[in-house]
């Protein structure tokens, strides 16, 4: 127990990994074995994320505000340690994270081929996510920020759709293109500091004076390129409009799981990379530049909306949704920046607001728009199309899904009483008073929001009655409902009584930086 | 006098070449029983070496001094520090892998494992070597098994054209270095060619920008600088298998072990004049060898291009002179020679059995040959610098050091990241993906010794990813006395 | 139990009632119905004793039931939700209870509960009607159950609990999501029949053009919040402190104040919910989805929400107004939109022949009265014709939906193929569904204002002589002309539908509904009058003072400022009796004795007569104007040319110039000058490379010689060297 104790994000982070280490000593033939072995591996690191939750002081003195901290020697020579660490924006990422890897592996079920290998790259990917989100050492961030990087690529170019190759090795390049800068950057700030301790770095960092490095500009226009760095590979992964383009190829052809976990925990890497690593790290910088971010948050927002609105391909579309709900997040982060260093009472309490949301948002939508992919694919799995066109009619055929696939849909609209909605305002309230021509803008998004999910409703449940289906489809299976319960359940759970999940992230925000 | 560890090292494949020479050419079995014997002798002494290196004291251990002929100051002189063990460690895994890989070799097994022994004894030697004349002995010895195997078990289309521009060019850059060596020899006055004295021996400024191009080129040939590394992609296409492994495994290492310890630690001074232009000539390795992978359509081509661009990398850490860039340079060297050896034993796989290296005819061989496209997919993590790897851990302080020395250099190497993940990821999907063309439906899984082979040297690779802790502290070991004779010089 | 509690538990019966039908009883009809009509019938319960406690509370409006608990954690402070009942929230629910159960109830009764299944009815299609045996044997074609039974008792349990949500809250958040919530509901009713195509397209229209609204209001939710600290009612509207900070500090947007333009925010969220000019395009089209709903949109929910909001936030509209004074920029767009939409809409009324779309421009129009009332400053008068208009209207829409099943029934008795909705072939009803035709002429007369006995002219009056005693001709003369309309529309719905001669097979042989149809109109009607008599102003020549003004004091305590007792005139009340007896006999000449089933109007108006069926085109305008453009933007600009062309593009470029110069690099620099470097060295060895080839014949030891005496020179050159030196 005391064990537990002090290596529990230890445990939660390489559980997946020893699980996949064994599971590569089982002959393939074993389908169950891989699923059911899978799955229960799974289970673990979300049972002692429970635990973690449970144990988590949600009232954290600011000195100090990370929980559960570990470190261990690691690659000393250049001073990066493996330390880890959580507080209240990590945890929710990691319940999310452990949440809906066994989800994902559940509706993984219905995968045939080559069960072997998709089940122990699963498990690695996961690792990978939940390092991310629990590095306190900046080489270690970005060792799990690459490493989830490889099972996802070959998830979608080998399980993956018609044009998965060009789809993975898109996604795969860009974002590595996109991590360059982050690389160059980090190094740079592991040289220039001698460390790459976030504690350490967020002190020293922002207020550096000589860079030790032998480079001809000047340390303001070098901190301000690094600054660009982090920003463009987070906004690629988020994606922030227009670096955007990767996502809908990645998230069609990936499969179903692959969908879900891409747009339920990939996505909120880059957001997380804003708030952990770009606002603390570069304060000034991001103040100034708070007005760009804003802009394109701005543009993803309506630009991503109405993308989807012009989508006939369901999961296309659900895709462009995602780009349109992250660009919430990201003006939330952008109202944030421009007013950090703010100690009049009433922008702190905007800025916390704005931050909250984001952090709200970043779990709603984690929630949602996995439901909605693998809502996409249990209705691909029958009609084996995406082309809304060809699909409608169904819910008089299928309704219990029908059901299933607009109480999600409403979530993923902003329906008040669930998830969506709360965190939506908290956005939007908060960065009125910041960016009120930003929030006013944003509007138009959430206007063109109902309208693709309408049109996506339409085409797929009511639509004319299609006769070509009936009597082919059979309705939502047990197993697909059991994967959807706790999305819808936690939706709901949100939307009425948000305050067990937001408390612990409005403390946390309030000292983020 | 302790037990003469090193010698035994050395002179373990050196006797086994020759006995190997006087085996009945019939007993197949006999001769690869041996040549194995001897691989993994050698590989258990490095092991044995490495795990007992005093990494706390550093310095060169398990020192040997024989005079030779004292009247020259030539002296059989050996001992390994933290730079050269991980290489004899490598060279170790090399060799066993080698062999292992060359097991159905069916034309003249005993010359060619013969000839395969003299190369090991001859990097091993070199690794080992703390007098300037041994190293250069043991330098020589290997370039005509070289090139007697290229031309006789290599590829036949351009085994001639191949092995006769990697003799030549390793002769050219053998003898630059000889003269070089020659001067470092007289002009220090000392009348020895004990490089621990060498050392110290104080050249002076001039002396020192004058000879050290001589030296360190002449080396760093053989490591594959721009622009005298046409001889690698041709000589290693060119080889078989197991020496296209030696070569760019170990080889290519030994030219840069090579130009670290003859050029920069004996020529300090020189090295800083230097340094700029290295950097500029390896930054080119590195992204001129990625962009030329890029677009190759031959397999074997493609590996060789990409030693090129990772070489590239271990010239860019010496020349940063820093810290951080050594011992990247270091790690890279051993990470770089495991991850191509890789390389190079599993396209030997799939041309045995596809018999076509031509990535477009070939396909789909994931399914045929699982742990080959394993073993490819981890080296090629390795070689894009995939956190988690050995190549991540040896390239990240590679560019901290360029950050220090020339921050454009690490902007502008660092594309050969991305480059690399561009051809590493194309070459996998064409390779092992996709759908088998129906000529090679006929090919077959690969044997349980090749699997031996893959699953060590990945385990290898991911293991020194993981834990960098376990090569680091030894490689920074070494990195300390270059940096005190570049603080000192 | 507290009234605090009770109030709490209001919204709950409902939803609990939604949750367990979805879940458990979905397949079972009858279970599913109880479970509605019980849940409802609870609200109702709880709603009336509620409302009988707030009426006996002194000093209600200062001292509301009130309770609140911490909801949203916001930095060291947290925004709290909770209930208030003060008197406008109290007499709302006390309509909304009662019209929600009565609607329930013939819910039942309208979905044909009892009936046989039909062969042919289909999931998402109104039911066709079912073939069974009489007692002759014969097949004769009735009436059948609706397929989703369940599932409709479901919705409107939800369309019910947001609605008393939204009543009992006492804060802004919670009425947004109340009021969303309607949205959907309203959205997944419109479209009940969604295999209609022309249902589809109402639901969505239905939703979006509310949501229009919506956007603007959360808007103004935010400036608020972010201004105020709160959403409470109370602390906003019932502090004047705050209101005067609103009204002083001014806004970016057009020199407005920021009450102003929050103010108009959240009246553009009415506008769409209430189906004012220009966002009432959505309210006809609502037809669509079976009748009940309409009645629950038009009447007890949905748009009556709209105006609630109005009212409520009247004191942030009219801050810094007196009875007199001149009128703030919001009360003016109010006045302004409200009064043209009353007109407008009453126009239009007056050209279309299906029974329900003439109600629903009906409700436009009434709507419209109420806004224009707040934009005179005669608040009291609009909350209570939303009140009357309430209970009236619903009569109205389960009126019409009991005649449409009538005709139904004549049709299925005739196997004629006529429009059951069309009043053109409706006539001489009166005698086949005598109950249905009594309670729809109080009904009608209520909707016209007929005078004294109807609980519609006694709204309809006070607002015409609040509009007149505030001086605002212009809005006073637009309504008083709304209201001829209205009477004439009215005189001319129930004379083309229940007097006269029958002019098809299928009004002949209608049939009274049954009782759970009939028997809500008549508890309705009784409110369509009796309603009235709780508002008859004191200055009311006659009945004046009789009973006492106890509308008007209830709900006028919850302004602060005392009503200034403007000139007393009897110009209005002229007006309101001139136009609605004018406006009902008008009607009844025209359309009396009408016999082919073709409207006289089309002849005498012409043109007009089209442009006014056709609503003035104006959702043709919009389409051409909004709604292509906006595809165009979408498909057009954001995917094609921007992601798929530059975007992409950009990226395409950048990856076949890697290749480029990959390929550049190898075959001008690689090749030629590296390689051709080493090749020409090399050409002048190959004699070596011959030689040594030659010697290559297995003898190992040749190569070995050669190999020592190698090292052996240098061995020499070393030695001899050192010689010298």
């Amino acid at each position: 127990m005391d064990f537990i104790e002090k290596h529990l994000l230890t445990l939660i982070l390489f559980a997946p990994t020893v699980a996949a280490l064994i599971l590569l000593f089982v002959p393939g033939k074993y389908v169950k074995a891989f699923r059911w072995g899978a799955l229960a591996a799974s289970i673990i690191p979300f049972a002692l994320t429970l635990v973690a939750w449970a144990r988590f002081n949600p009232d954290p003195n600011p000195a100090a505000p990370f929980q559960f901290v570990e470190q261990a020697a690691w690659y000393a020579a250049i001073n990066a340690s493996y330390h880890l660490g959580i507080d209240g924006i990590s945890l929710p990422m990691v319940l999310l994270t452990t949440l809906l890897t066994p989800l994902a592996l559940l509706a993984s079920f219905s995968i045939k081929e080559r069960v072997k290998p998709y089940m122990i790259l699963f498990l690695l990917l996961e690792t990978g996510m939940l390092g991310v989100f629990m590095s306190l050492d900046l080489m270690l961030f970005f060792v799990f920020w690459e490493v989830g990087l490889v099972p996802m690529y070959f998830l979608i170019a080998q399980w993956g759709g018609s044009n998965r190759n060009y789809a993975a090795l898109k996604f795969v390049l860009y974002t590595m293109g996109g991590s360059l800068g982050l690389l160059l950057a980090i190094q740079l700030m592991g040289v220039a500091v001698g460390s790459f301790d976030l504690v350490t770095l967020t002190e020293k960092w922002p207020t550096i004076q000589s860079l030790a490095v032998p480079i001809g500009i000047p340390i303001e226009t070098v901190k301000t390129i690094a600054f660009w760095a982090f920003v463009i590979a987070f906004a690629i992964k988020v994606p922030v409009w227009p670096f955007h383009t990767w996502l809908p190829d990645a998230h069609t052809e990936a499969p179903t799981a692959g969908s879900m976990i891409l747009a339920g925990v990939l996505l909120k890497l880059g957001a997380y990379g804003f708030l952990r690593l770009v606002l603390p790290l570069f304060p000034v910088e991001a103040q100034r530049f708070a007005w760009v971010l804003a802009a394109l948050a701005v543009a993803a927002i309506i630009f991503g909306a109405l993308g989807a609105l012009a989508q006939n391909d369901f999961k296309r579309l659900v895709a462009y949704s995602s780009i349109n709900h992250m660009g919430f997040v990201v003006l939330a982060v952008a109202a944030a920046a421009y007013t950090w260093n703010t100690t009049a009472a009433n922008t702190l309490l905007d800025k916390n607001l704005a931050l909250s949301g984001a952090v709200l948002q970043m779990f709603n939508h984690g929630l949602s728009a996995a439901g909605m992919f693998f809502l996409v694919g249990v209705i691909y799995e029958r009609t084996h199309t995406r082309d809304l066109k060809e699909m409608g009619g169904l819910y008089a055929i299928l309704p219990v899904y029908g059901t299933v696939l607009i109480f999600t849909a409403m979530a993923s609209l902003g329906l008040p009483g669930l998830g969506g909605f709360v965190s939506e305002f908290l956005v939007v309230r908060g960065v009125w008073p910041i960016f009120t021509a930003a929030a006013a803008l944003s509007m138009i998004g959430l206007f063109f929001t109902g309208a693709y999910i309408l049109k996506a409703l339409k085409l797929v449940l009511h639509g004319p009655l299609n006769t070509r289906w009936e009597g082919h489809l059979t309705d939502i299976s047990a197993r697909e409902l059991v994967v959807m319960a706790p999305l819808m359940v936690l939706i709901l759970l949100i939307g009425v009584w948000p305050a067990w999940l937001l408390d612990m992230i409005n403390r946390a925000v309030a000292f983020l930086f | 006098m302790q037990f003469p560890i090193l010698s035994v090292l050395i002179f373990t494949p050196l006797a086994a070449a020759l006995i190997l020479l006087l085996l009945p050419e019939e007993k197949k079995n006999w001769i690869k029983g041996l040549a194995l014997a001897a691989g993994i002798i050698v590989l258990a002494l490095s092991v044995w070496l490495y795990a007992s290196y005093d990494i706390a004291a550093g310095g060169y251990q398990f020192q040997e001094r024989v005079d030779w002929l004292p009247a020259l100051g030539i002296s059989y002189f050996v001992g390994v520090d933290g730079i050269s063990l991980p290489l004899v460690f490598l060279s170790g895994l090399v060799i066993v892998s080698g062999v292992l890989v060359s097991w159905n070799v069916h034309d003249r097994p005993r010359e060619f494992f013969s000839f395969l022994m003299f190369l090991g004894a001859s990097v091993l030697g070199v690794f080992c070597s703390l007098d300037l004349f041994m190293l250069f002995f043991f330098f020589e010895l290997a370039v005509f098994p070289k090139y007697l195997m290229i031309v006789t078990w290599g590829s036949p289309k351009t085994r001639e054209y191949g092995g006769m521009k990697l003799t030549l060019y390793l002769f050219i850059g053998s003898m630059l270095a000889l003269i070089g060596a020659l001067a470092i020899y007289f002009g220090s006055g000392l009348r020895t060619f004990d490089m621990l004295a060498l050392e110290n021996a104080g050249f002076a400024m001039a002396f020192q920008r004058l000879w050290f191009p001589f030296v360190f080129l002449g080396f760093a040939i053989l490591g594959g600088i721009f622009p005298f590394h046409s001889w690698a992609p041709d000589g290693h296409v060119a080889a078989p298998t197991a020496i296209s492994m030696l070569l760019a495994g170990v080889e290519m290492k030994v030219g840069a072990f090579a130009a670290l310890r003859v050029g920069i630690m004996l020529l300090p001074e020189g090295a800083r004049q230097w340094a700029w232009l290295i950097l500029i000539l390896a930054t080119v390795n590195v992204v001129y060898g990625a962009f030329i992978a890029l677009i190759q359509t031959d397999f074997k081509y493609v590996i060789g291009f990409s030693s090129v661009s990772h070489m590239g990398l271990v010239l860019i850490g010496f020349a940063t002179l820093s810290r951080e860039g050594l011992i990247g340079a270091g790690m890279q060297m051993f990470s770089h020679g495991v991850m191509t050896a890789l390389f190079f034993s599993i396209v030997g796989m799939v041309y045995d059995r596809a018999h076509t290296r031509d990535i477009p005819k070939l396909g789909g061989l994931a399914r045929k040959m699982p742990w080959a496209a394993i073993g490819f997919i981890v080296g090629g993590l390795v070689s894009m610098g995939m956190p988690g790897f050995s190549g991540f851990v040896a390239e990240f302080p590679v560019f901290m050091g360029a950050w220090r020395a020339a921050p454009v250099v690490a902007v502008i190497a660092i594309l050969g990241i991305l480059i690399t993940a561009g051809y590493i990821f194309l070459v996998i999907r064409r390779v092992f993906f996709g759908e088998v063309p129906e000529e090679l439906a006929g090919v077959t899984d690969v044997t349980v010794k090749d699997k031996i082979v893959i699953g060590g040297l990945a385990v290898v690779m991911i293991g020194l990813g993981v834990f960098p802790s376990l090569m680091v502290p030894m490689v920074e070991s070494g990195v300390k006395t270059i940096l005190a004779i570049l603080g000192g010089a | 139990m507290t009234s605090e509690t009770l109030v709490w538990l209001i919204p709950l019966p409902p939803l609990l009632a939604f949750f367990l039908i979805v879940v458990f009883t979905n397949r079972n009809k009858a279970l599913s119905h109880w479970l509605a009509l019980i849940a409802a019938g609870l609200s109702w319960a709880i709603s009336m004793v509620i409302f009988g406690r707030a009426v006996r509370t002194e000093g209600l409006a200062e001292h509301p039931i009130a309770q609140a608990i911490p909801w949203l954690p916001t930095g060291t402070t947290s925004l709290n939700i909770g209930i208030q009942i003060d008197p406008l929230s109290a007499v709302t629910l006390f309509f909304v209870a009662i019209t929600v159960l009565m609607i329930f109830i013939y819910s039942t009764g309208y979905h044909n509960y009892g009936q046989p299944a039909g062969q042919h009815d289909h999931k998402g299609l109104p039911p066709e009607g079912a073939e069974v045996e009489d007692a002759k044997g014969k097949l004769v074609k009735v009436p059948s159950i609706e397929p989703m039974y369940s599932r409709f008792f479901a919705l409107i349990s939800l369309f019910a609990f947001a609605m008393f949500l939204l009543v009992v809250t006492d804060n802004l958040l919670t009425l947004y999501v109340g009021w969303e919530i309607m949205g959907l509901c309203s959205y997944l009713l419109i479209g009940f029949w969604y295999a209609k195509e022309s249902a589809r397209k109402a639901m969505i229209k239905a939703f979006l053009t509310t949501r229009v609204g919506d956007v603007f209001m959360l808007l103004g939710l935010a400036a608020l919040y972010t201004l105020t600290g709160t959403l409470n009612y109370q602390e906003i509207l019932g502090n004047p402190d705050v209101l005067g900070q609103l009204a002083g500090a001014l806004s970016p947007v057009l020199g407005l104040s920021w009450a102003a333009l929050i103010g108009i925010l959240i009246f553009i969220g009415t506008v769409g919910k209430s189906a004012q000019f220009p966002l009432h395009i959505w309210l006809p089209d609502a037809m669509e989805g079976p009748t009940p709903v309409s009645a629950m949109i038009h009447a007890a929910t949905m748009v009556s929400a709209g105006v609630y909001l109005a009212i409520r936030f009247f004191p942030l509209l009219s801050v810094g107004w007196e009875p007199g004074a001149a009128l703030t920029t919001p009360m003016m767009v109010m006045g302004v939109i409200g009064s043209f939409t009353a007109l407008f809409a009453a126009t239009i009324a007056v050209a279309q022949n299906d029974v329900k779309r003439v109600l629903a421009f009906s409700t436009i129009s009434q709507l419209g009265y109420m806004i224009a009332a707040l934009g005179v400053g005669a608040y009291a008068a609009a909350a209570f014709h939303l009140v009357t208009h309430a209970f009236f209207k619903a009569l109205l829409f389960l009126g019409s939906g009991s005649i449409i099943h009538g005709m139904e029934h004549g049709i299925f008795h005739t196997h004629e193929h006529v429009d059951p909705q069309n009043m053109l072939n409706m006539g001489g009803l009166r005698k086949k569904m005598p109950i249905t035709f009594w309670t729809f002429l109080i009904g009608g007369l209520a909707l016209s204002g007929f005078p004294l006995i109807t609980a519609g002219f006694w709204s309809k009056d006070e607002i015409l002589s609040g509009a007149f005693k505030g001086g605002q001709m212009g809005v006073f003369i637009t309504l008083a002309l709304a209201a001829l309309l209205t009477a004439f529309y009215t005189a001319r719905q129930i004379t083309l539908t229940f007097l006269g001669k029958p002019r098809s097979k299928a009004a002949e042989h209608a049939h009274e509904s049954k009782w759970t149809m009939t028997a809500p109109l008549a508890i309705l009607s009784v409110f369509a009058i009796g309603a009235g008599w709780a508002g008859i102003p004191e200055d009311f020549p006659g009945l004046g003072g009789l009973l006492p003004n106890w509308f008007e004091e209830f709900v006028g305590s919850m302004l602060h400022f005392e009503h200034a007792e403007a000139v007393h005139s009897l110009v209005p009340l002229i007006t309101s009796l001139v136009v609605a007896l004018g406006g009902l006999a008008l009607g009844w000449v025209v359309y009396r004795g009408l016999q082919r089933p073709v409207d006289p109007l089309e002849k005498s108006l012409g043109g007009l007569h089209t442009v006014l069926k056709n609503k003035y085109y104006i959702d043709e305008f919009y389409q051409a104007a909004f709604i292509r453009p906006a595809n165009w933007v979408a498909n057009v600009f954001t995917y094609k040319i921007l992601d798929q062309t530059v975007i992409d593009g950009i990226l395409h470029g950048i990856a076949r110039f890697g290749v480029w110069l990959g390929k550049g690099l190898r075959n001008v620099i690689d090749l030629p000058v590296v390689n051709g470097a080493g090749d020409n060295a090399a050409r002048g060895t190959r004699g070596v490379g011959m030689y040594l080839r030659s010697q290559q014949s297995g003898r190992i030891q040749q190569y070995m010689v050669i190999a020592i005496s190698l090292l052996v020179l240098a061995g020499l050159v070393i030695y001899f060297t050192v010689g010298m030196s």
